[in-house]
Parts: C-alpha cells; sequence; structure tokens
C-alpha cells in the first residue's frame, strides 16, 4: 500500500514486514543502497510530511557532493580526452565507493538499518555519496578518450575505475563490518566506533 | 557562479535520481538494480548531449556546469551502482553482478556515443 495506491502487484514480500512469510525469501536487506522497496521501511520513507523531509535531505546532500566532486574536477581535469587520465574523478568514485561501504555496514546491514537514524542513508548515501560520486561523466570521459585516439587510456581508465570501486566498496565494507562485528577481543562489542564523522 | 549552477544541478539531480529508483522498481520486482541502471543510462545519454553541445558551441560553460556537472553527475552514481554488485555477488548472485557491470558499461557508453552525436548535430 503506497501512497498513490501503484503499489499493488509491485515488489511486495510475502508475508508482511520483513518478508518471512511462506515463500522463501532471500531478500530482507537492501540491495540497492539508495532505496530498496523490498525492505518496509524504505518502500513507507516518501509518505507524508517525512517524505518531503527525506527528499529535501537528498537535495542538500546531492548539493554537497556534487560541490565536492566538482572541487575536485578543477584541481584535477579530466580534459576532455586530451590530457590524458581523469585523475579527478577516478579518486571521487574510488573514495565514494569506499565510504558507500562503510556507511553501509554503520546503517544498511545487520539490523543497524533499524537502529540508525531516518535520515542517515538518504542524506549521506543517497544524497552526499550519491552526488559525489557520477556515472555520466566517467562514461563520457571514456568516449572521450576514445575519441581522441587514446584506447590504451580509455581501457585503462574504463577497467580500473570498475575494478577498484568493486575493491573499495568490499574494502569499506569489510573493514566496517568487521569492527563492529560483536564479540572481538579488543573492541567493545558492538559499541559503534565513531566514524560517522569520516562518512561524509 | 558555476559553483551555485553545479549546486543546484546536485539538488535536483540526486533526489530525481532517488525518486526515478522507486518509480522503476516498483514496477518490477527483482533483485537487479534496473532502477540505478536506468538512472545511469539515461544520465549518460544526457551528458553526451551536453558534451556534443559543449564542443560545438551551442551550450555554455554555464550549461554545463548546471545540467552536465551538477544535474547528470547526481543523477548518475558510481556509490550505488559498486555497492549493488558487491550485494549481488554476496548474495551468491554473482551472473547477476557481472551482467551488472558489463550492462552497464556497455549500456552508458553506447548512450554517451548517442548523445554525442546527437549534441553535435544540434549544432550543424
Amino acid at each position: 500500500m503506497t501512497g498513490s495506491g501503484r503499489g499493488a502487484g509491485g515488489p511486495d514480500g510475502p508475508g508482511g514486514p520483513g518478508g518471512r512469510g511462506g515463500a522463501p525469501d532471500p531478500r530482507g536487506e537492501a540491495v540497492d543502497p539508495d532505496v530498496d522497496l523490498h525492505v518496509p521501511a524504505q518502500r513507507a520513507e516518501t509518505r507524508g510530511r517525512h517524505g518531503l523531509t527525506v527528499v529535501a535531505v537528498i537535495g542538500a546532500g546531492g548539493a554537497l557532493g556534487a560541490l565536492a566532486r566538482h572541487a575536485m574536477q578543477v584541481w584535477l581535469p579530466s580534459g576532455g580526452g586530451e590530457t590524458g587520465f581523469p585523475w579527478g574523478v577516478f579518486s571521487v568514485n574510488l573514495l565514494g565507493c569506499a565510504l558507500i561501504g562503510v556507511l553501509m555496514a554503520l546503517v544498511g546491514e545487520g539490523g543497524r538499518e533499524e537502529r540508525a537514524h531516518a535520515l542517515a542513508r538518504p542524506f549521506l548515501g543517497v544524497g552526499v555519496l550519491g552526488g559525489f560520486t557520477t556515472f555520466s561523466t566517467y562514461a563520457a570521459d571514456v568516449a572521450l578518450l576514445l575519441e581522441a585516439g587514446r584506447p590504451g587510456v580509455a581501457v585503462a581508465y574504463l577497467g580500473g575505475t570498475v575494478l577498484g570501486a568493486v575493491a573499495a566498496v568490499w574494502a569499506g565494507a569489510s573493514a566496517a563490518r568487521a569492527a563492529l562485528a560483536p564479540g572481538r577481543g579488543s573492541g567493545p562489542g558492538g559499541r559503534r566506533p565513531d566514524v560517522g564523522g569520516g562518512v561524509r | 557562479m558555476n559553483w551555485l549552477l553545479v549546486a543546484v544541478g546536485g539538488a535536483v539531480g540526486a533526489p530525481l535520481r532517488y525518486l526515478t529508483d522507486r518509480a522503476v522498481q516498483i514496477r518490477h520486482d527483482s533483485l537487479f538494480p534496473w532502477g540505478t541502471f536506468t538512472v545511469n543510462v539515461a544520465g549518460s545519454l544526457l551528458m553526451g548531449l551536453l558534451t556534443g553541445a559543449a564542443v560545438s558551441g551551442a551550450a555554455g560553460p554555464q550549461v554545463t556546469a548546471l545540467l552536465g556537472t551538477g544535474l547528470c553527475g547526481a543523477l548518475t552514481t558510481y556509490s550505488t551502482f559498486s555497492y549493488e554488485t558487491l550485494r549481488l555477488a554476496e548474495k551468491g548472485r554473482g551472473l547477476q553482478a557481472a551482467a551488472n557491470v558489463a550492462g552497464s558499461l556497455a549500456a552508458g557508453l553506447a548512450a554517451v556515443f548517442l548523445g554525442l552525436a546527437l549534441g553535435r548535430g544540434l549544432a550543424a
């Protein structure tokens, strides 16, 4: 039951919240960190006044993320295929991927999504990190490098970003999950280390 | 001035990604991240169009800052794309994870080239 009524027949898990009904359903945790309608709380988050707040904080985060990316592009410009490897956007994307891995471990997995602030994922994940990283600039730079007669750089950039991004998100998520895992010898079990300030 | 335009574009692009993602997901009961795929390909098409128009002089630096760096940059995302790929792989759906990567790259690049051709045609 969504506000618009379009949800009938949509991805509503059987058996109500949690999708733990009769049918085997391996879902429950989000695959899509922006919004995953398999997660009941995220289905509901656009309802009413809270929905306006969610969209507003995503917009604010998107503005901040885009500004930070622009700063990196000004510092390390791609030059439209003429000046070689686009280190600015490359760095932005890998950094953003590492941080989304950390963020989702903190607020989107392992039951912590239920204790996290309702605006943490929308603001930091959808807004700031989603606005910071970019796919379109990346694809356009690959195309311009190809057109400029630099297929080697184009392929290195294309493949290097994908491999680096997946490695970065894995490393970020693994490190944060390990730090949060209960019953570790050194750390206080289950206590959330103060990495919130770094998740920007 | 360009910084303000980038911020405004980003403030529109990120919510547009979120709302598009929801609108796509509500029509598909699939774990495959079609919503993110959609925004990344659509944003790449628009970015190609703007880049082509900029090269041929039809779009100035302010239009590029607002719609390219700001709107397209925030509408599309690499962080969401890579986290989805990781999650699919972790759920034992390696084939979907690989298809997400290969499909997004192929469709995104094709969209940029189409946009570039259209954008250059605008000023021709």
